[in-house]
């Protein structure tokens, strides 16, 4: 099997042997992140994946076994999330989150994380039910998609994207289960991305929402979902020399030094400009079709910590001296306000 | 590409590689399936209805199913199909109810076989059961040819011999042994229906060097000579004896010489070690005896004193790859090798020889006296004269034989029926789910991970002093059970249909090996590259299906592929499932059916 530059094969980027059904997409989404991991050559041990509750929230299982992760409360991710990161900023966060677990139970805490700009790639795998539970409708079940058992959605959906964007993500993409040669870079690229980087995947749920009249089953999906632009990733690494045709190709540097370069497809995609992105997404809805790829990225964005100013180090290098410098200090810092 | 055909009986045979590999094709999965659930006589039958000598073959075969094995691509050691083979014969009941008859009402056609070898009996058996009156011939008091004349009691005990040969003559053939034919038009003149040739390739090589003349009464070829072992017209030899040649028979003559008298045996071969055609396990064996092979002597002389062979003359040389890659031995101009012998055994190679044939009778044959046959039919240019084993196509092995027989009897059987012979029957193939539950197949999947095991064998001490102890004990029962465990059933097929895909990818996310990928369909070489594991043995064919929804195709690389099943496992559609292949080459008693 093929090394990586550190000396790893993909096998060591495996979790343990999924419980998931067979032909569930959050297992694809399992097998994506191995690959993209490993095609990065990330240190496992610099890796933390945290979860709330749900399939989705099994996933963290099944890669990377090597990595820190905490699989916390239902719809608590992002609080985990948060309070990880503020410690120790210095890893690789993955948050890998469900439908029920981001758009229903924990809404609340999802717009805040975002609001928040906490520098971490966030993966919702959404299948618009909620399959642990057998089978019912979820918040981002779209308006006349119907059941296994029949059940028709009344209202209209959550789109995760969307809101993403509008509450200041800093990079948001939507892709498929079932297409790893769009996700994979697209994880790439948020785990490269520096602040909150937000990733839709669309992962039908085999056993209670794949039906012909699911939004959200490997149908309707394989037949409806439009590629805004193509995507390859190309590793800090990695010398960039191939020339792309002016106007065709539009490449986007990220934090790290890695780049993305964006194959645009007729429709002439401009992901930097979030009016255009939001416009896009809903004139696609209105035709039934599902917008994917990199939606929307902004580069110039800060992150919480450089916006708070914190302390460079990780919080657990710190030694006492540093966390409790003493009562001068604290005088100091009170004579600032007289 | 085009989709795959999988009607095409041959596309999931070859999956199958030992069974692909096998002349015979043995189902060498299926039986070994038998043998780890005790049903030593189901898998005995098997190979009995497949190769006629299960328990012969499991001692003595060439195997080439062996380095097919898939697991030999998985690590070092392929499954011990053969010794497994053996197993069967060993631990099964008595078979004999389980044998064809031979009707009383014979169908009043009569076929001569010449020569009592394992191809002619194969003839025999095929067709005796359908009616046909035998008459055999063999030059020796005894049947079983080769089987019973070049191979040494110590690999295979008479009572094996016998036993699998009576299976056949007890079926009711006319045997007329002792009595060597010297004239084919006698034969044809009997007026037999047919006449199957298995006359072998009787003629050992002699190696004709200064010397020769003196010293011939210590000169032997290998095959005469082990046939008068055998026979037991020999029953010693000199203290020292020289083995000339690398092949299977060297390694017999310098095991059976160790055991008759030979206190300083030695193989002497012309090239590098490397270059033996024994096969490795025979020259283990010999090795294991104390038996020096001594590489890179050219025989130069045959040295005598007072008219008698003392000793024999060698060169040295060294291997050198010419510019066009060419193996070349360049003397190293060392002082020859003397090595005295008080007998010389050449084992270098024999060849068929037809002086009885006379050349009038309309068998044609070739600039090498080989006869012109159809290779399909084993019809030489006489429309009733056949042949078969290694007076056929040249010096081979059992399991050819007993191949070239099944279809020799084929034709013998048409051309009675007045059928077109070269219209061969189809295989008896049967495709079917092993499916039983959702993680549940009718076989075993849970493939052991141990390395192969190792045949026990008797004490030397014991069986090099006598010559009619077998030397491998085989299997007990528990190391035949592990040793299954180590199949990975190739015979159980991977079966996509393509309707019932949904393109969710659980089988490429789940398979071990990346044998499977979901691409646009491309022609074959550019296929092959873009794999996700790229499929460059290109003697495996690749899985290719129709297009699908995304018009992808999927392509699944045979080569990789352990058929472990988890890609049916997975599938949450059935599109994968897991089908068990059976084939089994037309007999005699397949063909002229409609």
């Amino acid at each position: 099997m093929q090394t990586n530059d550190i000396g790893l094969t993909r096998r060591d980027y495996e979790g343990t042997l999924t419980t998931l059904c067979g032909g569930c997409g959050h297992d694809s989404i399992s097998a994506a992140i191995i690959q993209a991991a490993a095609e990065m050559s990330l240190e496992p041990h610099r890796v933390a994946k945290i979860s709330g509750i749900g399939c989705s929230s099994k996933i963290p299982s099944y890669f990377l076994s090597k990595a820190h992760g905490f699989n916390s409360v239902h719809g608590r991710m992002p609080s985990v999330a948060t309070g990880a990161n503020i410690a120790n900023k210095e890893l690789y966060y993955v948050g890998v989150s469900g439908d029920g677990d981001s758009a229903s139970i924990g809404l609340g805490q999802f717009c805040h994380i975002v609001r928040r700009r906490i520098n971490m790639l966030y993966i919702v795998a959404n299948n618009g039910t909620y399959g642990l539970t057998k089978g019912q409708l979820s918040a981002t079940a779209d308006l006349g998609s119907r059941t296994k058992s029949g059940e028709e959605s009344q209202f209209d959906n959550i789109d995760m994207a969307t809101l993403a964007i509008e509450l200041g993500a800093s990079f948001v993409a939507r892709s498929f289960s079932g297409d790893k040669k769009q996700l994979i870079p697209l994880l790439q690229a948020g785990l490269s991305h520096k602040g909150f980087a937000f990733i839709d995947v669309i992962s039908p749920c085999v056993t209670f929402n794949n039906t012909d009249f699911s939004t959200h089953g490997y149908k309707n999906t394989w037949e409806n979902y439009v590629a805004l632009s193509e995507i390859d990733f190309v590793p800090m690494r990695e010398e960039i020399t191939t020339s792309y045709g002016a106007g065709k190709e539009k490449e986007i540097t990220l934090h790290d030094g890695s780049a993305i370069h964006l194959h645009k497809t007729s429709n002439d995609y401009d992901p930097s400009d979030k009016e255009n992105a939001l416009h896009h997404i809903n004139e696609y809805k209105k035709q039934g079709k599902i917008a994917t790829g990199l939606l929307y990225i902004n580069q110039s964005s800060s992150d919480l910590h450089e916006l708070q100013e914190t302390v460079d180090r990780p919080l657990n290098s710190l030694g006492d001296q540093e966390l409790c410098p003493g009562s001068k200090a604290l005088n100091d810092i009170n004579n600032t306000f007289r | 590409m085009k989709p795959t055909d999988t009607a095409d009986p041959d596309y999931f045979h070859k999956v199958v590689d030992c069974q692909w590999a096998c002349p015979a094709h043995t189902p060498v999965p299926e039986y070994i399936r038998l043998i780890a659930e005790k049903r030593y006589s189901d898998a005995y039958m098997i190979n009995w209805h497949s190769n006629v000598f299960p328990g012969i073959l499991g001692r003595t075969c060439d195997r080439p199913c062996e380095p097919a094995c898939r697991r030999g691509r998985v690590e070092e050691e392929p499954v011990a199909i053969c010794r497994l083979k053996r197993v069967a014969a060993d631990y099964k009941s008595d078979i004999r109810d389980r044998l064809p008859q031979a009707p009383k009402k014979k169908n009043g056609k009569h076929i001569a076989l010449i020569g009592a070898g394992p191809a002619s009996l194969t003839v025999a058996r095929d067709l005796l059961p359908l009616g046909y009156e035998i008459t055999l011939f063999e030059k020796d008091a005894l049947s079983g040819g080769a089987m019973r004349t070049q191979i040494p009691r110590f690999r295979l005990p008479a009572e094996v011999l016998n036993e699998e040969l009576n299976y056949i003559l007890d079926m009711g053939v006319n045997c007329r042994f002792g009595e060597e034919i010297t004239s084919m038009r006698d034969i044809l003149a009997e007026d037999y229906d047919a006449v199957f040739v298995g006359t072998g390739a009787p003629l050992g090589k002699w190696l004709d060097l200064p010397g020769h003349e003196e010293a011939i009464d210590n000169i032997h070829t290998g095959i005469e000579w082990l046939a008068s072992v055998a026979f037991e017209h020999i029953s010693s030899v000199g203290k020292n004896v020289l083995v000339l040649g690398g092949g299977n028979t060297a390694m017999d003559c310098c095991r059976t010489s160790k055991r008759i008298g030979g206190e300083s045996v030695s193989v002497v071969v012309r090239s590098g070690f490397d270059q033996m055609k024994a096969s490795p396990w025979e020259i283990e064996d010999a090795m294991n005896e104390d038996i020096p092979i001594l590489n890179f002597h050219v025989p130069k002389r045959y040295i005598t004193e007072n008219g008698k062979l003392v000793a024999m003359e060698f060169e040295k040389v060294r291997k050198e790859v010419d510019a066009n890659g060419r193996r070349q031995l360049i003397p190293t101009g060392e002082a020859p090798a003397i090595l005295p012998c008080d007998d010389v055994l050449c084992a270098i190679g024999q060849e068929n020889s037809f002086p009885w044939i006379e050349r009038d009778l309309g068998i044609e044959f070739d600039q090498w006296e080989v006869p012109v046959l159809n290779k399909s039919t084993f019809q030489s240019t006489h429309e009733k004269v056949f042949f078969g084993g290694d007076s056929a196509l040249g010096p081979d092995n059992i399991i050819t034989a007993v191949a070239h027989g099944h279809d020799a009897a084929v034709s013998i059987h048409m051309l009675c029926e007045e059928k077109d012979i070269t219209q061969r029957p189809d295989p008896l193939t049967n495709l079917s789910s092993q499916k039983m539950g959702i993680h549940q197949w009718s076989y075993s999947n849970d493939i052991s991970a141990d390395f192969r095991f190792a045949v026990p064998h008797a004490d030397k001490q014991v069986t090099l002093n006598d010559i009619n102890v077998e030397v491998e004990l085989g299997f007990d029962e528990q190391l035949a059970f592990n040793e299954t465990m180590r199949c990975l059933n190739c015979d159980v097929q991977t079966v996509f249909t393509d309707k019932l895909c949904i393109e969710c990818d659980a089988c490429v996310d789940i398979c071990p090996t990346d044998c499977i990928t979901f691409t646009q369909n491309q022609d074959e070489p550019e296929l092959r590259t873009t794999l996700l594991a790229p499929a460059e043995n290109e003697e495996q064919d690749l899985y290719v299906s129709d297009l699908l929804l995304t018009g992808r195709i999927m392509a699944k690389n045979e080569d990789l592929c352990l058929h472990c099943g988890l890609c049916a496992e997975r599938c949450p559609t059935n599109a994968w499932d897991m089908h068990k292949y059976l084939f089994n080459t037309a007999k005699a008693e397949n063909a002229c059916q409609s």
